[in-house]
């Protein structure tokens, strides 16, 4: 288990004040114009030293994404936008971050934007967060009146940091969609190249970070890249909020060590499996868009991104959403194909269209009134949706429903045997409707 | 895609209106962005204009805001219809969002909504009292203690259908409902409290700063890395190169040379170097002549002499004189206090080097 010493979310669980000056005693903003005046290229450094990898979901080195901005401003504005708005089914961190621990945000953006000569940082929040935008938007207040940020503050680099409120839309949490919503227009996102350190937030270069990734920098820059290194594994560095949810005992956030087994994350920390390991049916490990994992293979996993991946999965955000044998695991997937159906932007037609047509037939399934061979159907058009859209929702869609074919599909089969085997008036449909 | 219109005609209020302390509030999220970007702060507006206006947003606050923000209506138009809390037709006085995505769904989320259901009708309706509606939402982010719904602003999390008719029940009477967790969580921990996280050091300061030793301990590492590697080179050549004789400092000693021609013959090794005969037949080679009669500076000597001790090769050497300073094994303090010594030494080092082949003879005349 992880030391408490070595966790740097201290104030996760909010049994402490998230002001500023209860998180400066647990020593956030701690010499940041010392970690300022060593200069930006030793931030990078320390950074991609550290081996953290974005805690958005797509595990994408952040120290090497920071070094893609442009050295000098060709008379463009540089931005930072940290991405809060958190909506992947089965995650809830960012949350925590934002009401608990507000200051390791604010602070980590100060260093952040000064590693890539960003004079302004905008947090674009969930709309469902409101409590949580008071709450930072307070800490903001805070860092101001004490000047730490804002034009002339105590560090010496001139920094503004605003809070933008969303509304809702699930899409946002795609970089360039949030850029188009942070613009003021839907959310849908844009097509790469241009990417965003070209041409990101007003056609300005701009650096799209997700809450986690830049709350952990401050800590990781003082303790050093070495110290986050030596947690987790190799590729895996460092430590990592879990959020447990579904059929445990005490689903919870936690912090933990990349690398730590699935067994002993629930078992230390979610007072182990509901009904016991035996009961155990599959996991999501990664947030709803990653194909689910069944028990025999999750159970005594790493929960890091290689080993997931090489599971078929995928590490996302760390959101373990863990099901029992009780769970109807073909209805739970159709409902989560409802969600993308109802979250898909409509630009691209094979998402607009497809997220649909697989959440219709995902529903039938679920009952058993449908044809064997539309199994097959179903996973040629998840393959079809795959890859053929401009962000990565499409695919997000269609993972989860190929894991459950991958691993479920005589769950599947059986359903339709026994829906076919009593009589029904209605003929069986087929796939288009 | 979720399909939203607006509200029918019969619904929408004839006109809308910021109220001046609304204006106000929307003046400063305009300056949050650019010159230029107003159309930026359209959420934001919206929100207000939903809020001003009892939850929902009619077509006349939307054009109010394309107004205010100089945006073509069918621009706002799009934003509002496109994102989900913009409610484009009238609410309860307590409108409650149900989460129903897969972590909610698998720990209760169906029984909540079948509750819903019984008690209020369908969903998007608002209830005869005026004073509820509710909808299926997906994810809220508040996994770890799902079942939740959304209340107007608030979460209200770890929900029974019992816990959510209760606080309905007290929300319609105007009693104080508790926030959050209805079983008696702070946030996201688990249930009965956690085993992280207590260790008091973490909360009373004692951390603050302790980071910092980090930092000087590397610096002084680094200078005694630098010196290290000084030292490191200072014997890589004292191996190669040894000194040949140490300087007699003007006094008549008799020093054995540990590597003239005579010893490496007794070694078994070709007496002349190759180098040496190129440097010879080389007449280039001269450049050793004019830096040979300067003796080396002492206390670069020295440290070789000293580097050349350690490395073993002259361990028999006889010590009539005081011991030079630990110059090369503790290089470090002076390398790492007077950085310009740094350069000037190697550029020593290697005038030594270029007396070194001739070594014996002009330094026996010396």
């Amino acid at each position: 288990m992880l030391a408490d010493q070595d966790r740097i979310f201290t104030n996760l669980y909010g049994l402490h004040s998230p002001g500023l000056d209860a998180a400066k005693q647990r020593g956030a903003w701690d010499g940041t114009k010392f970690l300022l005046e060593m200069g930006r290229d030793w931030i990078i450094d320390e950074m991609k030293q550290s081996g953290l990898r974005g805690r958005g979901g797509a595990g994408f080195p952040t120290g090497l994404k920071w070094s893609f901005m442009p050295r000098k401003s060709d008379g463009r504005p540089h931005y930072l936008v940290v991405n809060a708005d958190e909506s992947e089914p089965g995650t809830c961190k960012d949350r925590e971050i934002m009401r608990h621990d507000p200051h390791l945000l604010i602070e980590g953006c100060m260093l952040a934007s000064f590693a890539m000569a960003a004079h302004a940082c905008y947090i674009y929040i969930r709309g469902e967060y409101v409590a949580e935008k008071h709450a930072l938007q307070r800490a903001v207040d805070e860092a101001y009146e004490a000047r730490l940020v804002g034009k002339d503050n105590v560090h010496g680099y001139p920094f503004d940091i605003y809070v933008h409120h969303g509304a809702g839309a699930y899409i946002c949490g795609e970089e360039t969609a949030l850029l188009e919503s942070l613009e003021g227009k839907k959310g849908m996102p844009r097509l790469k190249p241009p990417f965003p350190a070209n041409m990101g937030l007003y056609g300005c270069p701009t650096t799209v970070n997700n809450v986690e990734s830049i709350a952990v920098a401050g800590t990781i820059l003082r303790r050093g890249g070495a110290w986050f290194a030596g947690l987790g594994g190799k590729n895996n560095t460092g430590t990592k909020l879990f959020c447990v949810s579904g059929h445990v005992n005490k689903p919870c956030n936690v912090e933990e060590e990349l690398g730590i087994t699935f067994r002993e994350l629930v078992d230390k920390h979610c007072g182990g499996m509901r009904g016991g390991w035996d009961n155990l049916l599959c996991s999501i490990p990664g947030g709803s868009s990653v194909p689910l994992v069944p028990a025999e293979q999750i159970i005594d996993a790493k929960m890091d991104f290689d080993t997931l991946k090489n599971l078929g999965s995928g590490l996302g955000t760390a959101a373990v959403i863990v099901l029992d044998r009780s769970t109807d695991i073909v209805s739970a997937i159709a409902r989560i194909a409802y969600f993308y159906k109802h979250e898909s932007c409509g630009q691209c037609t094979p998402c607009r269209e497809g997220t649909g047509w697989m959440w219709r037939v995902m529903l039938r399934m679920a009952e058993g009134r449908a044809q064997r061979r539309e199994i097959d159907m179903l996973l040629d058009v998840t393959k079809q949706i795959e890859g053929h859209t401009i962000c990565a929702l499409g695919d997000a869609a269609a993972w989860p429903i190929q894991g459950l074919i991958r691993h479920f599909r005589p769950e599947i089969e059986k359903r339709i045997d026994r829906y076919s085997a009593n009589p029904h008036s209605d003929p069986v449909p087929m796939a288009a409707e | 895609m979720a399909n939203r219109r607006l509200a029918p005609a019969a619904e929408q209020p004839a006109a809308f209106a910021f109220s001046s302390e609304n204006a106000e509030w929307a003046k400063g999220q305009i300056e949050k962005y650019p010159e230029g970007r107003q159309a930026s702060a359209v959420i934001p507006l919206l929100w207000k204009a939903q809020e001003q206006n009892g939850g929902w947003l009619p077509q006349k606050a939307i054009e109010a805001v394309a107004d205010e923000l100089g945006m073509p209506h069918i621009r706002v138009l799009e934003v509002a219809t496109f994102y989900t809390m913009f409610a484009l037709e009238p609410v309860g006085k307590f409108w409650i969002q149900l989460c129903g995505t897969v972590p909610c769904d698998s720990c209760g989320a169906r029984e909540l909504k079948d509750y819903l259901h019984h008690r209020l009708g369908a969903p998007g309706h608002v209830s005869a009292d005026g004073n509820f509606s509710w909808l299926e939402v997906e994810c809220l982010g508040a996994c770890c203690n799902a079942p939740m719904a959304q209340i107007n602003q608030d979460y209200y999390e770890d929900l029974t259908p019992d816990l959510l008719g209760k606080l309905m029940d007290d929300l319609a009477a105007g009693r104080p409902v508790k926030v959050g967790s209805q079983v008696g969580r702070t946030s996201s921990e688990p249930l009965g409290g956690a085993d992280t996280l207590t260790d008091a050091t973490l909360f009373d300061g004692s951390r603050v700063g302790a980071w910092r030793k980090r930092f000087e301990e590397k610096e002084a590492e680094e200078g005694s890395e630098q010196g290290k590697a000084e030292a490191a080179s200072s014997e890589r050549r004292a191996a190669a190169e040894p000194k040949p004789a140490r300087p007699d400092a003007g006094r008549a000693v008799e020093t054995p040379a540990t590597d003239a021609p005579a010893q490496r013959a007794a070694a078994g090794e070709t007496p002349v170097k190759p180098d040496d005969k190129a440097n010879a037949a080389d007449g280039t080679g001269s450049t050793a002549q004019p830096a040979a009669p300067t003796a080396p500076a002492p206390e670069t000597i020295a440290k070789a002499e000293a580097a050349g001790a350690e490395a073993g090769t002259q361990s028999d050497l006889p010590r009539n004189e005081p011991p030079p300073q630990p110059a090369a094994s503790g290089a470090s303090p002076d390398a790492a206090v007077t950085k310009p010594a740094g350069p000037k030494a190697p550029a020593k080092a290697s005038a030594t080097k270029a007396a070194t082949p001739r070594s014996s003879a002009p330094k026996k005349g010396n």
